[in-house]
């Protein structure tokens, strides 16, 4: 019996007993609905409720276990031979009956000897899933049965059924939050791995980055070295040359939305730029590969620079773009913030438009701005299509913006994309990388919503 | 302007320090005023009132032109600051702000230290150069407003951090700092305690020996205690105008009457 019935029957069930339960409580209320508490629909949602979610619940519980008890299954009918196989082709030989009891895949035939031990696991599933289908109908039986009985003219369906919501919507929120947790964690366990392999101080000061390790012993040249000052260097410098470009525009832009701009024109001036957000960042990133790198590098020979065809001035200058609205749009919204009448004071004392913004509203505002520019910051250095594509992968550790630069998020991609050995420490760096980046981010976020807070209170 | 039929009540009796004559504003295509004629005597205090919406405020905010930020915004007629036309595509909007200065309903303090508050206005028209002239004004304008003795300790904190009271005497010594001619307030006490209120009100009383103050107020006790003149607007009309005294005691029309005695506003 599939899983897909069972939740199409199951929701099916949930809302007869929607219909249930409204008709049962215009019932009791003798067709007179002023008489209930609460209105017959939250009867119905009550007993829905009670038909689906415990329910969902088993269910869910079963699932999780249910593979687990077939495996014992499967185990315990193994022949004796398996004593002698070593522990990992026994994994895989489990792994392959287990596929192939649920119909998937399987590149080898299952040897004879291990038919007993498929059939097992084959037959706990069966039954298991019966046994799951009954359980399931026992219990929104009883669900619906207790509720059902409980309807009534003073029972306070509303009530308990707003209370039922609510949990609802902490279980969502607890299972985004749990993910965030369960993101952080695998970080520091294979962080905590690479780090076994390679000490703290070589990976944090190293200038050094090398991650080719060998994977046989006479490999020659890949020794491996992770020192991560040169993606740390580059990083920054990628986010400074964005910087440089995103601060003067955005800011100049959100002054003009707010202080010069008519309704109108900010009205539709701000969703423009605010497009540029939504453009995919990979569209960015052959924007600067194939038209601003080889702009620059043109523009460089044509006066005698030497500019590689992988710049760190290309994708930071398009980077910088990129979080143009980041630095618009935010301070736009705390420039306009400032009470009028600070303008009006300012206005009534003689001062000009731009002396009003340059000594009032900028100074006023500027906590907000400071909090805009470190979050377009943070979403720089977390940025990875653009680098990617235009920035190069050459570990160079160099201040020059005209030379091919890489960034943390570039090899955390190169370093995990296509066949890879999830134990060696290449493999683990890409993870240590990952928990600098989010740790950095982080700080930067913490502090800049934490800014930006303190502003808000001021003037609401 | 011989052409314009005047009452004879329509100018004090002190020398006319602005002279307003057919002045009409409107909001888009809405009428705010409507043929005002009205004269501000040199060193008195001119109160308007009137109920919500009567554009005693516009007018105000007419006398420095103001209501140029307000998008929309239209002001036919003339208005004369010692017989300058406030209107002249000539004139520079700064430099008539830095003649008639303003205080407004709520508290607007600058976010920045009391010293900076006061100095904001100096710096912006080039006075005070020097770091002891500059203390000196901002010392002035302090002392003027009565509020010297309160922050003299902390010049340095932030004019934000006063209370209520204190900040719109911030607010004036900035005003004075520029040194203006006028000080325009709009309901400068509206948004104060009654304790704050009379000090703010005693404030105007010495005021006047230095500056021409016009006030917009919706307390009528206020108009009668501070003001020499008072012009009553109604409905964008400018009602009647003439000696405070005259307006509280016997007012000439029925307007004027029913609302200073609370019949309708």
């Amino acid at each position: 019996m599939n899983v897909l019935t069972i939740l199409v029957v199951m929701v099916g069930l949930s809302v007869a007993g929607y219909y249930l339960g409204t008709r049962q409580a215009v019932g009791v209320a003798g067709g007179q609905r002023s008489r209930l508490h609460s209105l017959p629909s939250y009867h119905g949602l009550y007993l829905a409720s009670w038909v689906l979610l415990p329910a969902v619940a088993l269910l869910i519980v079963w699932l999780i276990v249910e593979p687990h008890v077939a495996e014992q299954a499967l185990i315990a009918n193994l022949p004796a031979s398996v004593e002698q196989m070593d522990p990992n082709t026994l994994r895989l030989t489990i792994g392959d009956i287990e596929a192939r009891a649920l119909g998937g895949i399987v590149g080898r035939e299952v040897a004879p000897e291990f038919q007993p031990a498929a059939e097992a696991y084959a037959a706990t599933l069966s039954i298991s899933r019966w046994l799951m289908a009954a359980c399931l109908v026992a219990v929104m039986a009883i669900g619906g049965l207790l509720a059902f009985r409980s309807i009534g003219v003073e029972m306070r369906a509303r009530n308990r059924f707003e209370r039922i919501a609510e949990v609802i919507m902490i279980g969502a929120a607890t299972i985004a939050i749990l993910t965030t947790v369960g993101i952080i964690l695998s970080l520091l366990f294979e962080t905590a791995r690479f780090f076994a392999e390679v000490p703290f101080f070589e990976f944090l000061f190293g200038l050094q980055w090398s991650p080719q390790t060998a994977l046989r012993a006479d490999q020659v040249g890949s020794s491996g070295s992770f020192g991560a000052i040169p993606l740390f260097a580059g990083t920054l410098l990628i986010t400074l040359i964005a910087l440089c470009v995103a601060v003067p525009i955005g800011l100049f832009a959100a002054i003009y939305m707010s202080e010069y701009a008519t309704p109108r024109i900010r009205g539709t001036a701000k969703p423009i730029l605010e497009i540029l957000a939504g453009v995919p960042t990979v569209v960015y990133g052959f924007f600067a590969a194939l038209t601003v790198a080889p702009f620059f590098r043109g523009l460089g020979q044509s006066i005698g620079l030497d500019v590689s065809s992988e710049s760190a001035l290309a994708a930071g200058s398009v980077m910088g773009i990129m979080i143009i609205p980041f630095v618009s749009s935010l301070s736009d919204d705390v420039m306009n913030a400032v009470p009028q009448s600070l303008r009006d004071g300012a206005f009534a004392l003689g001062a000009t438009k731009s002396e009003t913004i340059r000594q009032v509203i900028l100074p006023a505002a500027l906590p907000g701005i400071v909090g805009a520019v470190l979050l377009a910051t943070s979403r720089a250095i977390g940025e990875t299509m653009i680098v990617v594509m235009a920035a190069g992968l050459a570990a160079n550790l160099t201040a020059n913006p005209l030379e091919a630069v890489t960034t943390v998020t570039v090899q955390i991609v190169t370093l995990l994309v296509g066949d890879q050995e999830f134990d060696s420490a290449k493999t683990l760096a890409a993870f240590a990388l990952g928990l600098v980046l989010f740790v950095v981010t982080l700080c930067l976020n913490i502090f800049a919503l934490h800014i930006v807070r303190k502003y808000r209170e001021k003037y609401d | 302007m011989s052409a314009v039929e005047l009452s004879p009540d329509a100018v004090g009796k002190n020398a006319p320090k602005i002279v307003a004559r057919g002045v009409n504003v409107f909001y888009g295509s809405a009428q705010a005023l409507k043929e005002v004629d009205l004269d501000v005597g040199e060193h008195e205090v001119t109160a308007l009132i009137g109920p919500s919406g009567c554009g005693k405020s516009t007018f105000l905010r007419c006398l420095n032109r103001m209501n140029d930020v307000i998008e929309g915004c239209r002001v036919e007629g003339r208005i004369e600051l010692d017989e300058d036309d406030i209107y002249d595509r000539q004139l520079d909007v700064v430099q008539l702000r830095a003649r008639v200065g303003m205080v407004f309903q709520k508290p607007n303090p600058f976010p920045k230290s009391v010293y900076d508050n006061i100095a904001y206005g100096p710096r912006i028209h080039g006075v005070g150069q020097s770091k002891s002239e500059m203390d000196e004004i901002v010392e002035t304008s302090l002392t003027r407003a009565g509020l010297w003795n309160e922050v003299k300790d902390r010049l340095q904190s932030p004019g934000t951090g006063l209370s209520g009271g204190q900040q719109q005497r911030l607010c004036i010594a900035r005003a004075i700092a520029v040194n203006p001619e006028v000080i325009l307030m709009d309901e400068p006490c509206s948004a104060l305690d009654p304790i704050a209120t009379a000090r703010i009100e005693e404030l105007i009383d010495e005021l006047r020996q230095n500056f021409t103050i016009v006030i917009v107020t919706h307390s009528m006790q206020q108009a009668a205690r501070v003001s020499q003149r008072t012009a009553f607007f109604h409905l964008g009309n400018l009602v009647e105008v003439g000696d405070t005294e005259q307006i509280f005691t016997n007012p000439r029309d029925e307007r004027t009457e029913g609302y200073i005695t609370g019949r309708f506003g």
